[in-house]
């Protein structure tokens, strides 16, 4: 199953990267870590490695290693305001439980 | 559901324990607050989408706190109450304000800085200026979605320790860790990506709302040193927009307008200005509260002529600052533009002219140093990778201790990259001595009497010992932001005295150069004075030393022959110590020896009878 970027998250994450000046794309993962078990990791990709799974979505590559690729299969990322906070948000549909505060997660 | 940001690969911060930072920019008439998102540094916007917050504080009777523009809105109505520029107070005493008849508040002098009456009681500009922190933590909290870890804050260059330290005070009562505090320029360098660039001189034109700063910048091994700075606290924004008004109301031949009116006027004058950068001509209409009307076109060359005198100002402190740090304009490698005037294009034309090259302008303005103190928050917060930049800035003159003979001991050599801790150990001079006092001193010379006195503090209660036995040890430490401070302890028993030295700033560049400059011409005669005064001191330790002898043996151990021949030695070399000039080091030496000499019998038969003093009453064997 793919991974998924919202238009939204595509366009902001494309800009990003342009004005980052370097970057392949973006890495989601999944550590073992957090107060319920599992956590969301984000981040710019400056190389892929030979294992990375790749997915295109409206233009952005996104990178994942097999490992989390498990957790996050049938992802979508999208990129939300709320009140002045605005930022990415995983609509994961292997999650059973999460954190109150939706940082980490259970499967 | 929290909210994510990227981060730098292999950087993402584990769940909850996001390190966000900002950089907050602390003005005169407005300040932001900026943090870099997802690898992109971007100022923070309030509920309503502004990024300004005018550095206004309104204080109200029952003790409730209004700031920014609701603050502002009440400056007409309630002036005594509602504080705005209250950076130009920050760390100042009364004495230090010099233009008081200007401010329209009822002053207090307290002790350490000046007060404004309010009626909600007397207010420090400590307070205030956290008024306006707090406003924008809690702006930059709800826009992060957290805690903050910390702040860097700007300060002008040419702020000394005691506004530096006002301003980290302000910070801490908002309740903002402050990474550290940053020189404006030196953000708005930073914001250029200027730190990766090519090294040279860089120059900074700030104009703002209501003071004009120039400063001469030298990058050099990622670097930024401010060589010069220069200004004018009263020409900005607010001159060009009153500068408008008089024309009007001379070309309309109006009578004076009352104090709401001319509020009017001038706000339309300031639209004007804005829209001239972009339009050739703005429209200025005001309904006057007696009922007639101004109603007028102003075009881009009047505007230019009649405000020339204005930009032709500022000119003159760029001039001079260069010369401060005796460069010639095509030292000048960039030029960067700060503050919401330089957007008038008169004022980019001037400076363009002036420095010969098209300054740079692509980042807004407004925003330019509170951007570059995001960015450097986010380094200073791990962020960022260890091989990324880390500014690093340098102790200007060498920091040092006196001591015996009025000689300076340099601990933390000039140059040295702050920040940084330095100890070293020091001991009594007399027997039984209880207590020493520090002299702390910057600068490059031997002598104390020719390099800067920062602070003394003593250090009481070490225990009576011998002379040379006590080990204190010294230690200074230069933080992040060039602040002082010094401690003392007694290594035996722990006891410890510290101070706080807050001039560690407070010179000009100029004078510094000056101070280095006595350094390097006078080096030879510091070296000659400095071996003399070594040899003083070490001769009244010998003539201490032996008198203390004599007083506690001499009975038991001379004979009255040899006796007499010491008290010659001790007689002569005082002699030397008394009477002898600039150049009695020889003789000062020659006679140090022969008392030296005189006392090597003595001290061996002292030495002998203090060991058999320890072995009488013991057996051999006890002594395996």
């Amino acid at each position: 199953m793919s991974v998924t970027l919202t238009e939204r998250a595509a366009q902001r994450i494309s800009s990003f990267i342009e004005k980052r000046g370097k970057g392949v794309g973006l890495r989601l993962a999944v550590k073992t870590s957090g107060c319920s078990g599992l956590a969301y990791a984000i981040e710019f990709a400056d190389e892929s490695a030979p294992d990375d799974l790749l997915f295109e979505s409206h233009g952005v590559t996104v990178l994942i290693d097999p490992k989390s690729h498990v957790f996050l299969a049938g992802t979508e990322l999208d990129f939300v305001r709320e009140g002045l906070n605005e930022g990415f948000k995983f609509n994961n549909p292997n999650v059973k439980d999460q954190c109150g505060c939706g940082e980490s997660f259970k499967v | 559901m929290a909210l994510l940001q990227i981060s730098e690969p292999g950087l993402s911060a584990a769940p909850h324990q996001h390190r966000l930072a900002v950089g907050i920019d602390l003005g005169t008439t407005n300040s932001l607050v900026a943090s870099v998102i997802s690898g992109t540094a971007s100022v923070l916007r309030d509920e309503a989408g502004r990024s300004l917050l005018p550095s206004v504080v309104h204080y109200l009777a029952d003790g409730q706190v209004e700031t920014g523009h609701i603050a502002l809105a009440q400056q007409t109505g309630d002036a005594l109450n509602t504080i705005a520029s209250a950076k130009r107070l920050m760390g100042r005493g009364l004495s230090d304000v010099v233009d008081q008849h200007q401010i329209p508040y009822r002053l207090i002098d307290s002790p350490g800085m000046v007060s404004i009456a309010t009626t909600a009681g007397p207010k420090s500009p400590v307070e205030i200026g956290a008024e306006i922190l707090k406003t924008l933590r809690l702006r930059a909290e709800a826009a992060l979605g957290g805690e903050l870890t910390g702040a860097v804050i700007t300060v002008p260059a040419y702020f000394d320790d005691a506004q530096r330290q006002a301003t980290k005070d302000a910070a801490r009562l908002a309740g903002l860790t402050v990474l550290r505090l940053l020189n404006e320029p030196t953000a708005a360098a930073i914001a250029y990506g200027l730190d990766n660039a090519a090294e040279g001189i860089y120059a900074v034109y700030d104009l703002g709302g209501g003071t004009f700063d120039i400063s001469i910048l030298k990058l050099s091994r990622g670097i930024f040193e401010v060589l010069s700075t220069n200004g004018d606290s009263a020409l900005g924004g607010d001159d060009f927009d009153r500068a408008i008004a008089g024309w009007v109301m001379a070309q309309l031949a109006l009578p004076p307008l009352d104090a709401h009116d001319m509020q009017h006027l001038l706000t339309q004058a300031r639209a004007a200005k804005e829209a001239l950068s972009v339009e050739p001509v703005a429209r200025i209409q005001v309904g006057l509260s007696h009922g007639g009307t101004i109603d007028t076109l102003l075009n881009r060359d009047t505007f230019e002529t009649i405000t020339a005198e204005l930009v032709a100002r500022t000119l003159k402190p760029t001039r001079k600052a260069l010369r401060d740090a005796k460069l010639n304009i095509d030292a000048v490698k960039g030029v960067v533009l700060v503050g919401g005037s330089t957007r008038m294009l008169h004022v980019r034309r001037a400076v363009a002219d002036f420095f010969r090259q098209t300054p740079l302008s692509d980042v807004d303005p407004d925003q330019v140093v509170a951007l570059g103190a995001a960015m450097q928050a986010n380094v200073l917060a791990g962020n960022r990778g260890n091989d990324d930049w880390l500014l690093l800035d340098i102790n200007p003159l060498s920091l040092g201790i006196e001591t015996m003979g009025g000689l300076v001991e340099k601990i933390i050599p000039r140059n040295a990259t702050i920040p940084i801790a330095q100890a070293q150990e020091f001991t009594t001079f007399k027997d039984g001595q209880t207590a020493m006092s520090f002299h702390v001193l910057q600068g490059e010379r031997e002598l104390v009497s020719d390099c800067r006195s920062l602070a003394r503090f003593e250090l009481r209660g070490i225990p009576a010992m011998v002379a040379g036995a006590a080990r204190i040890r010294v230690t200074l430490q230069v933080d992040a932001d060039g602040l002082l401070s010094v401690s003392a302890r007694e290594q035996s028993t722990g006891i410890e005295t510290s101070v706080i030295v807050k001039p560690s700033y407070g010179l000009s560049d100029t004078h510094v150069a000056q101070m280095l400059q006595d350094a390097y011409g006078k080096a030879d005669s510091d070296m000659q004075v400095r071996m003399l005064r070594e040899a003083q001191v070490d001769a009244r330790r010998l003539l201490d030393a032996t008198d203390a002898a004599i007083h506690q043996d001499g009975d038991a151990l001379l004979t009255p022959v040899e006796r007499q021949l010491l008290s010659h030695a001790m007689y002569a070399l005082a002699e030397v110590l008394e009477t002898g000039g600039a150049d009695s080091l020889k003789a000062l030496k020659q006679a140090s020896e022969t008392l030296n000499q005189a006392t090597q019998n003595f001290a061996a038969r002292r030495m002998d009878a203090s060991i058999q003093q320890a072995l009488t009453g013991h057996k051999l064997t006890e002594l395996g």
